[in-house]
């Protein structure tokens, strides 16, 4: 039952059980970006605060699976009070350790990463690359926060 | 006489010997697809190596042999569901689905008129759902909806006033959600009366228990091979004679023609006229296999196991979680079938699925296509598990199994 323990780590639990940041935010100063994932009716709807290029405040609302939500509210720790280009970094480290590599499926070895600890308590999601159906939780919220992050640079 | 042995259907159904994540398959998801027994998977075959040709054209042997496997799938067909006027009245599709787009794009379209009304269930499958939508694109009808109550069954109690200007009544035999059995006799009483016209999604149904649509006096009776143990890519809609002969063809192209020349064509006669194109032939040939290996079940003992596996489930999981694991349905089996939908406190349905799986079970979290109907429970997602006549109360035994472990570990 390894397998399973990969994919329920001890931090995704305790963060769907107790999500941080989550709420709203006023509209406006706050941007408000909802993202669905039409297959299994997830949803999340993220608020993002940003003063002189900078992520001040992130709230999220929405529903979903344990991994959907948990990798919510790790994403909320991880981006808040960052600069949009850290922010931007972190989300594109992020869907490199989502991306599935054929080789390393069945392999008990983590995608060849240099930077997944920099992802700190992120990378607890790595186990669910082996779980090719799930990365899809994982990474709605933060395909979420990007689309957000491109209608703010677009309103710029 | 008919003799019926669960653990013979298992012992021919070659899928349930596969082993997954180091235990035996406990496949409890047949209301989305059902598992076929060795003589569907060999008739397919069979048709492959040996009498594989087009159908209705050549006049050579496997051509002739060919035609009348297919045809004759309509005529098992129409004796299993009693047709009154046999295979004439069989129309087959790719599946319910394409059934109830030929139902809302050839009679629909053809008989209502702006401002008729569809009157469908709070209950139903997208697939009585969005052909109805799509049609009020182009003709301005009303999709009505039959709600449902607190206690999961269809609440008739405003039924008249709901009939109002009603055409046509479209409901399911039974919840694929949560398992509810509708009072179809009464149903289509009561659109008969408002001279209206009944069609039903059997999709769940005709695989479960006995189906007769002469005895529910019904006028469409669609459902797919798929759920019944045979192939997938084949579906079947039946209505009478005397209103298939009136409704316009579907889908243009070959087959489906009696004449064709520079100026136009003539549409054959019959339900062919409703199949353009080659036919799933080896996929009839698959489900001839299943209505004879169904009829020698008896659906009557189909019908008696699944409402035993139901009622030792159902009690087992109450008395098991209580208030932890709460059945999204009606809990008694004279109102439904073997579809049970759980809602785990605590543990979203993807996450019970996902644990369920290590233990080899097969459920299905979800939605379920009929979102109306989970809006209306305020659900997003249950986790479903369903029989089929080759389930076995073990089956309950590895699912109790496997939910208290995903109990357990959201604890
Ligand atoms: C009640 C009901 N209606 C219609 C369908 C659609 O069947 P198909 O996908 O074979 O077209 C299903 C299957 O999911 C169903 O359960």
């Amino acid at each position: 039952m390894s397998n399973l323990e990969d994919l329920y780590r001890e931090v995704i639990l305790d963060h769907y059980r107790s999500p941080r940041n989550r709420g709203e935010l006023e509209t406006p100063p706050a941007l408000r970006v909802e993202g669905f994932n039409p297959l299994c009716g997830d949803e999340v709807v993220v608020y993002l605060l940003v003063d002189n290029g900078v992520l001040t405040d992130i709230k999220m609302t929405g529903h979903g699976c344990s991994i959907s939500q948990s990798s919510s509210s790790l994403m909320s720790a991880a981006v808040k009070g960052k600069s949009l280009e850290q922010v931007r970094g972190l989300i594109t480290t992020f869907k490199t350790l989502m991306t599935v590599h054929e080789s390393s499926i069945d392999s008990s070895e983590p995608p060849p990463l240099q930077d997944v600890r920099a992802l700190g308590e992120l990378a607890a999601l790595q186990g669910v690359v082996k779980f090719p159906v799930r990365i899809k939780c994982a990474t709605l919220a933060w395909n979420t926060l990007n689309q957000g992050l491109d209608e703010l640079s677009a309103i710029d | 006489m008919t003799t019926f042995d669960p653990r013979l259907v298992r012992a021919d159904t070659p899928l349930l010997t596969r082993i997954i994540n180091g235990r035996p398959i406990t496949y409890l998801d047949s209301a989305a697809s059902s598992l076929p027994p060795r003589p569907v998977i060999d008739a397919m075959s069979r048709h492959y190596e040996r009498q594989h040709a087009n159908v209705h054209r050549g006049v050579y042997q496997t051509a002739n042999e060919s035609t009348q496997s297919y045809e004759g799938a309509r005529e098992a067909i129409a004796r299993f569901i009693h047709a009154p006027a046999g295979g004439e009245e069989i129309v087959f599709t790719k599946n319910a689905t394409e059934g109830f787009n030929l139902l809302a794009k050839s009679w629909a379209a053809s008989n209502l008129r702006s401002g008729d009304v569809v009157l469908v269930s709070e209950m139903e499958h997208h697939a009585n759902i969005v052909p109805w939508f799509q049609l009020r694109e182009s003709i301005d009808i009303e999709v009505r909806f039959i709600p449902v109550g607190d206690d999961y069954r269809l609440d008739l109690g405003n039924i008249d006033e709901l009939m109002k200007g009603v055409r046509l009544v479209s409901v399911t035999a039974m919840s694929n959600v949560l398992g509810t059995v509708t009072p179809l006799k009464q149903l289509a009483r009561i659109a008969h009366e408002h001279d209206a016209l009944i069609a039903v999604d059997a999709a769940q149904l005709v695989g479960h228990a006995p189906s007769d649509v002469v005895d529910l006096d019904v006028d469409f009776f669609i459902f797919s091979a798929h759920k019944m143990l045979g192939p997938t890519g084949l579906g079947i809609l039946w209505t009478r004679r005397d209103i298939l002969n009136t409704m316009p063809p579907f889908l243009g192209g070959g087959g489906m023609i009696a004449d064709v020349s520079t100026s136009g064509y003539v549409p054959a006669k019959g339900p062919t006229r409703f199949e353009a194109g080659t036919p799933p032939i080896a996929e009839a040939a698959g489900l001839s296999a299943a209505v004879t290996y169904l009829e020698g079940l008896g659906m009557e003992n189909v019908a008696r196991h699944d409402r035993d596996l139901t009622q030792d489930a159902l009690s087992r999981i109450d008395d098991e979680f209580g208030g932890r694991v709460r059945i999204v349905g009606p809990v008694d089996t004279d109102h439904r079938g073997g579809v049970i939908s759980l809602d785990v406190e605590g543990v979203h349905a993807h996450d019970v699925a996902q644990v369920l799986d290590q233990f080899g079970v097969c459920v299905r979290p979800g939605h379920h296509c009929a979102k109306p109907l989970m809006k209306r429970f305020n659900l997003t997602a249950t986790a479903r598990a369903s029989f089929g006549p080759y389930s076995l109360v073990s089956d309950t035994d590895v699912l109790l199994e496997a939910l208290t472990d995903a109990v357990k570990l959201f604890g």
